[in-house]
């Protein structure tokens, strides 16, 4: 590896301007005469419109105009979509609600815009919608979702009779219930998987634009992938055609997920832009945020487990509500399926697994994919079933998991995934050094004498990223494929600039995508700009989520470096006079093998744009692009041990030490996967302890600030240890296998079975002081909650 | 936020005439309560009187037993004070524990208790201490300051302008911190004064919020000593009760840090 390639910890080349103010972000940008958006929002969680009068909003000052859904459905502009199609059991297709992004007629959750101010300053913009007057008509509310499927519960969607957008399986039912039926002992439980509110740094916002003279429009936001954004803008709501339309996403703050999404929002801004002639700059504010933002979880789930004599796993057996929302957001549809029951195996050889998934609408905050979607779902029931079964069995929980283990690869399991490679084992052993389980019973007695119950729980994750093989996607209902592009320019001094589909908003791609340039040409990562993010630079790409920019992102850079690495060569031979397949390069310099004739990198790319002297029929210049579409998921799997401390007289949890061992495959820089897993080990802590997303019976969101929603701190979570083993990914060039969400995925589980080991009775998230207190105190729990 | 006109005073009188004056004037002190306030737009004050630069109401000074802190001085000035430290170390600790560094390098004591959050640490730490408040107007005991949740019984354009704490022969502060905001789920000052008699104030938890647990004192006046509590509880049924914690809860959180801080106290 060269000093900067492939494994080096190279300090991060975005960080100077994040860290010194300069980074550009969506509201960062100003257009001349641009009006400023305010949204009018229901304040009721199901209601009827009966009207909406902007009449006294539009004398006020400064106001540009006031706009609602009649117009919006009156442009014909489209409603919004989900981008994946599942089938229930029976064959039909989802059953799928109309949201429109001002609603005209029917509310269904608190915080839906239902009509946007739009005027001189934010000031006036907002003082212009406390006086749009909306007369609604309140109707019955369902929150929950296990009151979303009652007989009688509020219905939401003419569409979908009974609340239910689907009713799901996977799996083989005979097979796992004869499984059951040879069983030796069967574990059953209650599952609850918390709903999360994402929380970025940056709120959402937009700044939309519309040239009459090309009929052109341009959109600044905040998006994990603008051409997603751009292709559904255009090919389902109907803004522009794609030609016709600009999206930029600069530096972002953060998403999680929560900016995959084509909102109303940003979709009403593009629209009004070309209304009022004007460009549109939207900012959301936390509370709306907190509001409108995909929420993420919200799992209600039964589980058993079926183990033989040896405590050898023969089945697992599921079933899952999970609550959509108000409506189906982008990808909400496969988050709780294909995102969800395909991992539902684990590390584990399990030969049946049969689960069953229904999505039901409630009157909240449309749910969707949140770091890790739909697999820290399957881990956290997963390995809160393991780590319960070892218990009632009475055997070690590390002992049982190793009794399960795959331990031969590829693995098929029964819920479509094939794993390629791993090595569960090595990372359990591995952790269980690390976190000095052996010194544990010690370090406990020490705590209760100093009258502390201390705990210990284990989690062994598997994820899938590197989403995803097109074919494959598209055959399971995704309406999109993904594959990334990347494209390599030389320009004629020898620098270089990356065109890649990825987005980065917190990853660091603008070191790492540069570490792999490096890597194959012996350039400084200075040497090398990636540029991301502008539908007018960058071709085409998918975006970033699902951990896939490294495995394939950096896997159609690889593509495409490797192209301009084969012109070069031949560029190189022709100038030296020496045959092609003798030509190798290393630290910036085209040398011939076995000789000491050498050019340095630059002097190729000069001669490549001087075009004086090139082989017979070659075209000038030095850039070349690469499509890479993967040919299977990728599986980092790892083990997590938290050892948590807790005060029995107010039900406080310390986590005391975390130990993290993943198998990511192959590391391009060890200091940003560090960090990534520290940032995704945090979340998982939020949610296992302080994250609970609250709603009042009347669907009023109760957690809507940072006073009641407990946003994890640095003093909420200890100093990780954070280790690796390595098995590569055989299924792309790199042996890459993704980091961006493991740590938010593993974590939950262990941080709750460390409380359970430590308490001795169950409990859910958040493991809130006041839930633990009532855990211990057993009867007192009921009053408690 | 609505638009608001903001004024300097450079006087005590000249901020009581600009309150006096406006038509809805609001006392503006460090804004970590007020500005969020307007920002949500849930207050709408014609004008601002900022008062956190008065020299009226600023400086810590002890003369004899009597430690004076002015209505303006920053919880971070409290926090860090050789003379607070040395004369009361309990509410230094106190202040050192209120929200973040940031809050605490704007936030004012007066701000803090002419809000009288009914979850903020200092309304425990007055009512405790027995501390006498003195305003533009009056002087008057901490006790009588306070009326119920988020209300005082101060005038309008009236201004908090010192508080005054007799110092106790012990004294601690013990909070339990809502996992969310960090305000007090339950923050409790035990107070031993020089003549033996015993203070319990309770912030965080009551229904009306803070108060005196009386049981409380006439335990430890009779023994000074966490055991001495063990007997005890609180009525759950005049505490606060919301998603964060029950009543129940709530109960079990003010003995167990009432006892708390009898131990810290020693
Ligand atoms: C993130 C965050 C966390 C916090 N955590 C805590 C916590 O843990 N514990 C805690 O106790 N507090 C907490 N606070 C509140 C903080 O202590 C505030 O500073 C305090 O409540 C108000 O003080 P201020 O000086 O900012 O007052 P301002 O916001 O300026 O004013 C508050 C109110 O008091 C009035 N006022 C101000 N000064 C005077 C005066 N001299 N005379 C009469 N009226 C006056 C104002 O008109 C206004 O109504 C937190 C605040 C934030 C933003």
């Amino acid at each position: 590896m060269g000093v900067e390639g492939i494994g080096a910890r190279v300090q991060r080349k975005e960080d100077k301007r994040f860290i010194t103010g300069k980074g550009r972000y969506t509201d960062d940008f100003k257009m001349a005469g641009m009006g400023h958006a305010h949204f009018v929002r229901s304040p009721h969680a199901h209601a009827k419109v009966r009207s909406i009068d902007t009449s006294a909003a539009e004398a006020m000052p400064g106001v540009i105009a006031v706009l609602n859904g009649t117009q919006l459905v009156a442009d014909k502009v489209g409603n919004l979509i989900c981008g994946w199609m599942i089938h229930s059991k029976d064959g039909t297709p989802m059953r799928m609600g109309a949201w429109r992004a001002m609603e005209p007629e029917q509310v269904r959750f608190v915080g839906q815009a239902v009509a946007v101010v739009i005027a001189e300053t934010k000031n006036q913009a907002r003082d212009a919608a406390e006086a749009v007057v909306v007369d609604y008509d309140e109707l019955p509310v369902v929150v929950t979702t296990a009151d979303a499927l009652a007989a009688g519960a509020p219905q939401l969607h003419p569409e979908a009779p009974g609340n239910l957008i689907y009713d799901w399986h996977i799996g083989d039912e005979a097979a796992t219930a004869a499984a059951f039926g040879k069983a030796a002992n069967v574990v059953e439980m209650d599952i609850f998987n918390n709903r999360l509110v994402p929380n970025p740094m940056e709120p959402r916002a937009a700044l939309a634009s519309w040239d009459e003279s090309e009929d052109h429009y341009t959109l600044y936001t905040t998006s994990q992938n603008p051409h997603v954004a751009r292709l559904v803008l255009s090919a389902f709501y109907n803004i522009a055609p794609e030609h016709k339309l600009r999206v930029i996403a600069p530096d972002v703050g953060g998403g999680f997920g929560s900016k995959i999404y084509i909102y109303p929002e940003e979709m009403v801004c593009l629209w009004a832009s070309k209304r009022i002639g004007r460009p549109v700059k939207w900012n959301c504010d936390r509370t709306e945020a907190f509001l409108t933002d995909a929420h993420g979880r919200d799992h209600v789930s039964k589980a058993r487990m079926a183990f033989d004599a040896d405590h050898k796993l023969l089945g697992l057996q599921v079933s899952t509500v999970a609550n959509i929302g108000a409506y189906m957001s982008l990808f909400s549809s496969c988050v709780p399926t294909y995102l969800y029951a395909t991992l539902l195996s684990g590390q584990y050889n399990i030969p049946a697994i049969y689960a069953e998934v229904k999505a039901v609408y409630t009157n909240t905050v449309p749910v969707d994919a949140y770091r890790g979607a739909g697999r820290p779902e399957a881990t956290y029931l997963l390995e809160r079933m393991m780590e319960t079964s070892a218990r009632q069995l009475g055997i070690s929980p590390a002992e049982l998991r190793r009794r399960n283990f795959i331990t031969q690869f590829p693995h098929q399991t029964p819920v479509i995934m094939c794993y390629d490679n791993g090595n569960y084992g090595a990372h359990l052993d591995a952790a269980e050094a690390a976190a000095d389980v052996a010194g544990f019973p010690a370090r406990k007695a020490e705590a209760a004498r100093r009258g502390k119950l201390r705990g210990l729980g284990y989690s062994c994750y598997i994820e899938a990223c590197g989403i995803a093989p097109s074919a494959a996607v598209g055959s399971l209902g995704a309406g999109v494929g993904l594959w990334e592009s990347a494209e390599v320019r030389v320009n004629p001094v020898g620098t270089i600039e990356i065109l890649t589909g990825s987005h980065s908003h917190g990853q660091g791609h603008e070191t790492t995508f540069a570490q792999l340039v490096s890597e194959r040409l012996g350039v400084g990562v200075d040497q090398v700009q990636i540029v991301h993010g502008d539908t007018d630079k960058v071709q085409f790409g998918m975006g970033t989520y699902g951990s896939r920019s490294g495995a394939v992102g950096m896997s159609a850079l690889l593509k495409a470096l490797e192209k301009v690495e084969s012109k070069a060569r031949k560029i190189a031979a022709h100038l030296m006079e020496a045959a092609e397949g003798d030509i190798v390069i290393e630290n910036g310099e085209l040398k011939v093998a076995g000789t000491d004739k050498k050019l340095p990198f630059a002097n190729v790319a000069l001669a490549a744009y001087t075009a004086h002297n090139l082989p017979a029929g070659m075209e000038p210049g030095l850039k070349e692009g690469a499509f890479y579409d993967p040919q299977n998921f990728t599986f980092p799997s790892g083990t997590y041990i938290a050892e948590v401390e807790i005060d029995p007289a107010t039900g406080k949890t310390e986590v005391v030490n975390f130990t993290a061992v993943d198998d990511f495959g192959r590391i391009i820089n060890p200091m940003i996967v560090e960090g990534q897993v520290h940032g995704g080990i945090a979340q998982g802590i939020g949610q296992a302890l302080i994250e609970g997303t609250s709603y009042s019976d009347n669907g009023q969101l109760l957690t809507a600030s940072y006073m009641d929603y407990g946003m994890p701190r640095a003093d909420d979570v200890p100093s990780f240890g954070i280790h690796h083993t390595t098995t590569l990914c055989l299924t792309n060039p790199l042996g890459m296998k993704g980091c961006g969400e493991a740590g938010a995925i593993g974590s939950p589980p262990a941080v709750i079975n460390a409380i359970t080991d430590a308490i001795g009775a169950s409990i859910e998230m958040p493991a809130t002081p006041q839930r633990v207190w009532a855990a211990i105190n057993g009867g007192m729990r009921a009053a408690a909650e | 936020m609505y638009a608001t006109t903001y004024h300097r005073p450079a006087s005590l009188a000249e901020a009581s005439a600009l309150l006096a004056n406006a038509d809805e004037a609001k006392i503006l002190a460090g804004g970590m309560t007020l500005l969020p306030t307007m920002k949500n737009r849930l207050a709408a004050p014609s004008d601002l009187v900022d008062v956190g630069r008065l020299a009226e109401l600023a400086g810590v000074s002890l003369a004899g037993d009597t430690l004076t802190i002015g209505a303006a001085t920053k919880h971070y000035e409290v926090a860090g004070s050789a003379t607070v430290k040395g004369a009361i170390p309990a509410l230094a600790k106190l202040a050192g524990g209120i929200g973040d560094p940031q809050v605490r390098h704007m936030g004012t004591i007066g701000g803090s208790i002419s809000n009288n959050d009914p979850a903020a640490d200092y309304p425990a730490g007055l009512v405790g201490l027995g501390a006498t408040v003195t305003t533009s107007k009056r002087t008057l005991a901490a006790e009588d300051f306070f009326a119920g949740l988020f209300s005082t019984v101060l005038d309008a354009g009236e201004i908090v302008t010192k508080v005054s704490f007799p110092v106790p022969a012990k004294a601690a502060y013990a909070k339990f911190p809502n996992p969310a905001s960090r305000y007090a789920m339950a923050g409790v000052m035990v107070v031993k004064a020089r003549d033996g008699s015993v203070r319990v104030a309770v912030t965080g938890a009551g229904g009306n919020g803070v108060f005196r647990w009386h049981a409380a004192e006439a335990a430890l006046a009779a023994s000074f000593s966490a055991a001495a509590l063990d007997g005890l509880s609180v009525d759950a049924g005049d505490l606060m009760s919301d998603i964060h914690g029950s009543s129940e809860y709530r109960a079990n959180l003010v003995k167990v840090m009432t006892q708390r801080a009898v131990a810290a106290a020693g």
